[in-house]
């Protein structure tokens, strides 16, 4: 068993940043997040429908879009915080051959419920903003 | 459509906001590990609360938990949303839309918030409304309109898990949306920088440029400096001219700092700055080296002749390092 530290309330403040990480966007990943999303639509797994819809190739799901935001905090914070929320916007689709960075900075701090957000976004080195929104953590140590 | 056309249709489409999609719909398979490692397998997460048994047993919850993401996942409608969807409120929505042209579909915000942490063999039950549509708006896909679903998970107990509001665009497709993209090939290569203009007036200076000078156009009449180059003397009205090479010093008489919109194949946040060069002409140029807080008008800069991309050499400035 791996030891997994998880950050605590009084250690983070607002404007933290978290460190960046890059996810090559890959047609495995595109279809294997579609499928294990249970998302059969085609444009995440026929390129020829994804073409039919005026984009060269498949495209990321949002619920991938949605789980990567997720990991990005939970990676940086530790498995004992619990996910509260996460509100996300999409910008440009991510295609296999793209490569999304992924950054991430505290906004808002609540030591007293040990609720912490986080404000982060997804670019892809082509086409710019994939994604961008808050997932809202609630670490241990609170007051 | 005729306007009366267009009126009816928005009748049909108004009339769908409040209806049901599912009412505690079962998700056909429990939350379990096998359908939780391929999805934290494909999205490379490693949090040990979704999958390390061991681990969850000593942890503060003293379980497993399925992954929050995971929360719609369960209750998807599966490979034969691929071919035909299961007609329900949404999908009728969604193919009056499309018999009326607004074929195009773009899911542009989630947001879901979790209650509880559902584990290891708990049933997600769905109820879904269509909540809002919006009236017809003019996007950058086309004409068309926001519609939102508002879902609610439950367990088999009856206590919410969590909420999800989707936002989805049905729009007409514009004529050539995508005509920016011309090629698989293509329409992956890395942006670079807008290629350097050169034309019957100019290019001489970007060829210096190339070479790794930074040339100043000079009246042979007046002596007056230009720059950006150009055919005639503001001064003298000579067309007669030669050039200098900069000694690429100078002082920021004036600086700004970009931060949207984020144009591909350039740096981000930029600074742009004219710089008073020594010599006595202005010149607009890239600040780097600092941070805009840093930056203030007066400052003394020096500049280096870099490749900033595969085709394009630019002066640089950065601050000097010691007064000359």
């Amino acid at each position: 068993m791996t030891d997994f530290k998880t950050i605590r309330i009084d250690e983070v403040s607002v404007g933290d940043a978290l460190a960046a990480l890059d996810i090559e966007v890959t047609t495995a990943l595109v279809v294997g997040g579609a499928i294990a999303t249970r998302d059969y639509e085609p444009v995440h797994h026929n390129k020829a429908a994804a073409q039919a819809a005026g984009l060269p190739d498949v495209f990321m799901n949002i619920l991938t879009s949605q789980a990567l935001m997720t990991r990005f905090a939970t990676d940086w914070s530790g498995p004992e915080a619990s996910v509260r929320s996460i509100d996300l916007q999409l910008g440009a689709p991510n295609l296999p051959g793209m490569v999304m960075t992924v950054t991430g900075e505290i906004t808002a701090v609540d030591s007293k419920t040990g609720i912490v957000d986080i404000a982060i976004n997804g670019e892809n080195n082509i086409w710019g903003m994939h994604m961008h929104g808050t997932v809202q953590l609630k670490l241990p140590g609170e007051d | 459509m005729t306007p009366e056309e267009h009126q009816l249709f928005e009748q049909k489409i108004y009339a769908y906001v409040g209806r049901e999609v599912f009412s505690s719909q079962p998700a056909p398979d429990r939350i379990n590990e096998a359908m939780i490692r391929h999805w934290a397998e494909a999205m490379g997460d490693k949090n040990p609360a979704y999958q390390d048994a061991e681990w969850a047993e000593q942890s503060m919850r003293g379980r497993l938990i399925g992954p929050p993401a995971m929360m719609y996942c369960w209750n998807q409608e599966g490979i034969t949303a691929a071919t035909k969807r299961s007609s329900d409120a949404l999908t009728d929505m969604c193919d009056l839309f499309d018999q009326h042209g607004y074929s195009g579909v773009l899911g542009t915000n989630v947001k879901q918030e979790y209650f509880k942490e559902a584990g290891m063999g708990d049933q997600v039950f769905v109820d879904m409304i269509i909540d809002t549509i919006s009236e017809q708006k003019a996007t950058a896909r086309g004409i068309g309109y926001f519609f939102e679903s508002l879902a609610t998970f439950s367990d088999q107990h009856g206590e919410k898990i969590g909420t999800q509001r989707f936002r989805v665009l049905k729009f007409i497709p514009a004529e050539g949306a995508n005509s920016t993209v011309s090629s698989d090939e293509e329409a992956l290569e890395t942006p670079t920088r807008i290629a350097s203009p050169r034309g019957h007036d100019n290019g001489w200076w970007w060829e210096a440029a190339d070479e790794g000078r930074m040339l100043i156009q000079r009246c042979t009449a007046c002596q007056t400096l230009r720059h950006p180059p150009r055919p005639m003397c503001g001064e003298c009205q000579s067309m007669d001219w030669d050039s200098i090479e900069s000694t690429m010093q100078g002082e920021v008489l004036s600086f700004t700092e970009i931060h949207h919109p984020k144009v591909p194949g350039y740096p981000s946040p930029l600074i742009c700055a004219v710089i008073k060069m020594d010599e006595g002409t202005n010149f607009v140029s890239n600040l780097r080296g600092c941070e805009a807080r840093d930056a203030s008008i007066g400052m003394r800069v020096s500049g280096v002749m870099e490749q900033v991309d595969d085709k394009t050499m630019l002066p640089q400035f950065y601050p000097a390092t010691q007064e000359a």
